[in-house]
C-alpha cells in the first residue's frame, strides 16, 4: 500500500474552514500527550491555557492587549507570504521599532504636547522598515536569500539594542540595569479601555487588517502579489515587477512589526529595554499562517495567539508547567496547521484504492 | 486473425462524473501496429494507463494470450512484457544514455552499453551510449526510450503520440524501426491523431471518440476522410488557406538579435532577423528546444535587453528591447504562451481573476481598485465569443481542460484588439475541433489588418495558416519562405539543420 498526494480539482472550501480546527485538535492531543508524560494534569493545563484567559475581564482585557502587535505585525507579514517573500525578521523589525520610538524620549525626556506618542509610532514604523531595506535590496541586487538575511537581522538588532541599553541610552539614574529611562506622559499612547492596559494602539492594529483587506482582497496592488506568489512566471508574463514585490512585500512587514515595535514601548512597557519583545515577532509568523493569510482569518488568529500566550502564563503559575512547554504548543499548532492546509488542496489517495478495483 | 495477444473487455474507467472510458473492447494482434486513433480527450490515454498498470479500471477485464490477468502496477506490465514510451520522456539530462538505462536495467556498463549498441544496429535506433543526454537530439532522445524498453524483451510496445515530436525526415526513421520490430514478433499499440501516419503503418486501427470505441477498421481500406468523420463525428472543416492580401507597414522587426541566456541549458540567439507586417502571419518553425522559448520572452519582454540595446527588438515603430511585457501590450502586442498553465494563467484563480493578468487596461481598474462587475462582463464575453467550456466566470482556470484554458487564453488575448498579436503553439493538447477554430481565429486577425506570428512544431498547422515561414535551428532562425511555394521537405531539412548553417 502506498500514499500518495493527489491534487483536488478544486480547492475543499469544507477543508478550509475546518483546516485549523483540526489542528487545534490535533495539536491538543499530542499536547496532551507530552502533558501526561511530563506528570501534569492536562485538564488542569486545558483550563489555564484555553480558557482562563476568556474567564475575568481583567485577564481577557490582557488578551486584547497582546492581541495587539500580533495583529499588526501578522498583516504585515501576511502580505509578503502571500507573494513568496519570506520576512522571517519581524523580531527585528520590531526592536528597531522600538528603539527608533524610544529616541525622542530620550533625547527630549522633558519634552511635552500631544505630538509626542504620534510622532514615535511614525518614527517607529519607518525604523522597522528601514531594518527590511537591507534584505530587500540584496534581495533584489543579488538574489541572497531573504529568509536568512532577516532571520540574521534580527540577531543585530538585538544587539544594537544591548548597545544602547548599555551604554549611550541606560539611564543614569536607573541603578546600573540595561534600560533607559521610564517615558514621560505625552510619550505614552492613551487608554482606549479604562481600567486596563489597552490602548489606542489596539485601534490601529484592527484598522490595519481593515487596510489589508482592501488591498489584498480588492485592489490591483495586491493582486499582483497574489499572482507572484501563486505562479511566478504568470507574474512575468503580465509584466508584474518581481523586485516591486519584493520591495513593498519586505517594507511593508518591517513597517506593521516597526509600528507594533514602537505601540510596545510607548505602550504597556513604557522604557525601551531588553525584554521589549516575547517574540511577538515570531508568534506573528503563525498567526498569519494559522489566519490563512487573510486578513480577517489572521484577526481570529492573532486573538486566539494572544489568548495562548496569556494562558501559557496562567499554566505556568497554576499548573507548574514550565515557559518551554508553551512554546512546543505554539510550534505543534503551526506544524499541524502545515499538514492540515495541504488537504485543501490535496487529497491522500491510498494505493489500496488500485487494488480495490476489479480488473 | 490469429488468437489475440492482448484483449480488453468492456474497460471502464471514469473520473468522478467523467467517463474517461466506457466499455472499450480491444483485441491486439501479434505481429501487428495497431493504432489508437483519437481526438484530444477521447480518452486514448486513460486507455493506456489502464494497460500499462498505472491506473485500475472501474470494470472491465484483460487478457494477455488468452488468460485473464490483473495489472496493478507499470512492474507487472512489465514482466507480462509490456513496454511503454512515453510522450514526455523520463530521462537525466546529465546522465549518459548508458546510465540513464543502468537505472532500469540491471548489469554493467559495459554490457549494457553492447546491447545498446546491437539494439541500435538491428532496428535502426542508432545512438552513441556514452553520450550524455542534455546533448542529444529529441529524436535520439525518443531511441534510448525505445531502447531502454527493448532491453526488457516486451511483446507489446505503446508508443504514446511518438511523432509529435520529431521533424518530418525523423518520423521516417521511427517507422522503419517500427516495422523492424514489428518483424520481428513485437506488437506494437501506436497512438494518435495523425490520420497519415496511422495510413502508413498501422495495419489495424481503433478510434475513440468521447470514451467509446466509434470504429475498428484497417486504415488503409478507409481514406483519411472516413477516419476523420468517425473521429470527431462530423467532417473536418475545410482548410483555410487564406488569399494572399498585400501586407502593411512593419510592426515587429528583429534585426540581427544575438542573445546569450541566463539559464545554462537555455539556447544562444545568433543573429535573429525577422520582420512582420500588419495583415500577415509569419510562422516560425522548428522542433522544440532550438531557441524558440528564448525568442518568446525576448519578443514578449518577460526578457528585456539592455536600454543600449533598445533598437534589437522594434515594435510599432518604436525600440523596445529594454521595455516589460506591460509597456509592450500598452503599445498593442498580445501574447500566447506555450504553457497555459502557471504562465498564461494562473492555474488556482478563478477565469474572472485571470482575465485581469493582461486586460486589466479594458477599464476593470479604478483608482488602483479591482472593478468586479467590469472583470466579470470581460470574462463572460470571453467564454460566450470563444466558446469556452466551463461552469462560468467563477471557474479556477486550473479545473479547465487544456484546449479550453487555450481557447480562453485566446480570446483574453484577443479581446485586448492587439495590433501585434504573438501566440506560441496555439493548438498544443487541443482537439481537432476546437484547433481549427482557433486557426480561422488567427487567419481572421490577419485579415483585420493584425500582424500576427505563430511559432508552432505542427508543420501542417503553419502551411494553413500561415504566408510565410521561417525556421528556428540551434539558436538560428531561416530566411523567410512564401509558404504557398515551399514544399514540407524543405521546411523539414531546416529544422534538422540539414542545409548546413541556416542562415
Amino acid at each position: 500500500m502506498t500514499l500518495r498526494l493527489v491534487r483536488r480539482e478544486k480547492a475543499s472550501t469544507r477543508m478550509a474552514v475546518l483546516a485549523p480546527l483540526l489542528a487545534l485538535l490535533a495539536a491538543m492531543v499530542l499536547n496532551l500527550l507530552l502533558f501526561l508524560a511530563m506528570g501534569k494534569d492536562p485538564a488542569a493545563v486545558f483550563h489555564a491555557m484555553l480558557l482562563e484567559p476568556f474567564s475575568s475581564w481583567a485577564g481577557f482585557s490582557e488578551v486584547l492587549l497582546k492581541m495587539g502587535p500580533l495583529l499588526l505585525i501578522a498583516q504585515g507579514l501576511a502580505i509578503g507570504f502571500r507573494a513568496k517573500v519570506f520576512n522571517i525578521g519581524a523580531e527585528g523589525q520590531f526592536i528597531l521599532g522600538a528603539i527608533f520610538a524610544s529616541a525622542i524620549p530620550v533625547y527630549f525626556p522633558q519634552a511635552t504636547g500631544a505630538w509626542i506618542w504620534p510622532a514615535m509610532l511614525v518614527l517607529g514604523a519607518l525604523g522597522g522598515a528601514l531594518w527590511a531595506v537591507v534584505p530587500a535590496f540584496w534581495r533584489v541586487r543579488l538574489n541572497a536569500n531573504e529568509i536568512l538575511v532577516t532571520l540574521m537581522m534580527s540577531l543585530i538588532a538585538i544587539q544594537v539594542l544591548n548597545y544602547l541599553l548599555l551604554g549611550p541610552w541606560k539611564d543614569p539614574m536607573g541603578f546600573n540595569f540595561p534600560q533607559s529611562v521610564m517615558f514621560q506622559y505625552d510619550a505614552m499612547i492613551p487608554i482606549l479601555l479604562p481600567g486596563t492596559r489597552v490602548n489606542v494602539s489596539l485601534l490601529i492594529a484592527l484598522f490595519s487588517a481593515l487596510l489589508a483587506w482592501a488591498y489584498m482582497q480588492r485592489s490591483f496592488g495586491g493582486y499582483q502579489f497574489l499572482v507572484g506568489g501563486l505562479a511566478p512566471k504568470a507574474a512575468t508574463y503580465a509584466g508584474f515587477s518581481e523586485a516591486r514585490a519584493i520591495w513593498l512585500s519586505l517594507l511593508i512587514g518591517g513597517f506593521a512589526a516597526g509600528l507594533a515595535g514602537a505601540a510596545e514601548v510607548a505602550g504597556p512597557i513604557g522604557q525601551l529595554q531588553r525584554s521589549i519583545s516575547t517574540g511577538y515577532g515570531y508568534a506573528a509568523i503563525i498567526v498569519a499562517y494559522l489566519g490563512g493569510l487573510h486578513p480577517v482569518g489572521i484577526v481570529a488568529s492573532s486573538l486566539f495567539m494572544a489568548a495562548l500566550y496569556i494562558g501559557g502564563d496562567n499554566a505556568m503559575v497554576s499548573a507548574d508547567l514550565p515557559v518551554a512547554a508553551v512554546r512546543v504548543f505554539q510550534g505543534t499548532l503551526l506544524v499541524c496547521y502545515l499538514a492540515a492546509v495541504t488537504f485543501v488542496r490535496f487529497r491522500l489517495d491510498f494505493g489500496a484504492s488500485v487494488e480495490g478495483g476489479r480488473v | 486473425m490469429s488468437a489475440p495477444l492482448l484483449s480488453l473487455r468492456g474497460m471502464t474507467k471514469g473520473y468522478g462524473p467523467v467517463k474517461a472510458n466506457q466499455a472499450i473492447d480491444l483485441d491486439v494482434a501479434p505481429n501487428s501496429i495497431h493504432a489508437i486513433l483519437g481526438e484530444n480527450g477521447a480518452g486514448k490515454s486513460t486507455l493506456m494507463k489502464l494497460i500499462y498498470g498505472v491506473e485500475a479500471p472501474d470494470a472491465g477485464e484483460v487478457f494477455w494470450n488468452g488468460a485473464p490477468v490483473h495489472l496493478h502496477s507499470p512492474g507487472e506490465a512489465r514482466r507480462l512484457g509490456i513496454g511503454m514510451v512515453f510522450q514526455h520522456f523520463s530521462l537525466f539530462e546529465t546522465l549518459t544514455v548508458v546510465e540513464n538505462i543502468s537505472l532500469i536495467v540491471a548489469g554493467t556498463k559495459a554490457t549494457l552499453a553492447a546491447r545498446i549498441r546491437e539494439l541500435g544496429r538491428d532496428f535502426g535506433l542508432e545512438v552513441d551510449p556514452f553520450a550524455e543526454v542534455h546533448a542529444l537530439s529529441v529524436g535520439e532522445r525518443q531511441r534510448v526510450e525505445i531502447i531502454r524498453c527493448l532491453m526488457t524483451e516486451p511483446k507489446l510496445l505503446i508508443l504514446d503520440e511518438p511523432t509529435s515530436v520529431l521533424p518530418p525526415q525523423a518520423v521516417g526513421l521511427l517507422f522503419e524501426t517500427l516495422r523492424r520490430l514489428r518483424d520481428r514478433g513485437v506488437s506494437i499499440l501506436f497512438i494518435s491523431h495523425k490520420l497519415d501516419e496511422i495510413q502508413a503503418i498501422c495495419d489495424r486501427a481503433t478510434i475513440l471518440r468521447a470514451g467509446r470505441v466509434t470504429g475498428n477498421v484497417d486504415p488503409r481500406e478507409h481514406d483519411a476522410h472516413d477516419l476523420a468523420r468517425m473521429m470527431i463525428g462530423r467532417d473536418m472543416p475545410p482548410p483555410l488557406h487564406p488569399d494572399p492580401v498585400e501586407p502593411g507597414e512593419v510592426r515587429l522587426e528583429l534585426s540581427g538579435l544575438d542573445h546569450a541566456p541566463d539559464d545554462p541549458f537555455g539556447v544562444a540567439l545568433q543573429g535573429v532577423s525577422l520582420s512582420l507586417r500588419a495583415g500577415e502571419v509569419l510562422g516560425i518553425a522548428g522542433i522544440s528546444g532550438n531557441g524558440q522559448s528564448e525568442l518568446s520572452r525576448l519578443i514578449s519582454g518577460e526578457v528585456r535587453l539592455s536600454e543600449a540595446r533598445r533598437d534589437d527588438v522594434r515594435m510599432l515603430g518604436q525600440g523596445v528591447g529594454h521595455l516589460g511585457p506591460g509597456a509592450r501590450r500598452a503599445l498593442g502586442f498580445a501574447f500566447v504562451p506555450e504553457e497555459r498553465l502557471g504562465r498564461g494563467a494562473v492555474p488556482e484563480m478563478t477565469l474572472s481573476d485571470n482575465s485581469l493578468l493582461t486586460a486589466h487596461g479594458q477599464g476593470m481598474l479604478r483608482r488602483g481598485f479591482i472593478d468586479r462587475v467590469r472583470e466579470a462582463e470581460f470574462t463572460a464575453a470571453c467564454i460566450r465569443d470563444f466558446d469556452v467550456r466551463t461552469p462560468g466566470p467563477e471557474a479556477e482556470a486550473g479545473a479547465l481542460s487544456g484546449g479550453n484554458l487555450q481557447k480562453f487564453i485566446m480570446g483574453r488575448e484577443i479581446s485586448l484588439r492587439p495590433k501585434v498579436l504573438f501566440v506560441a503553439q496555439p493548438t498544443w493538447g487541443v482537439d481537432v475541433g476546437a484547433a481549427a477554430a482557433i486557426r480561422q481565429r488567427l487567419v481572421a486577425m490577419r485579415n483585420e489588418g493584425v500582424a500576427v506570428l505563430v511559432i508552432s512544431e505542427e508543420l501542417e498547422e503553419l502551411f494553413e495558416v500561415c504566408d510565410r515561414i521561417q525556421v528556428m535551428h540551434k539558436g538560428h532562425l531561416s530566411a523567410s519562405l512564401d509558404a504557398r511555394t515551399t514544399r514540407a521537405e524543405e521546411i523539414g531539412r531546416l529544422m534538422i539543420g540539414a542545409d548546413g548553417v541556416a542562415a
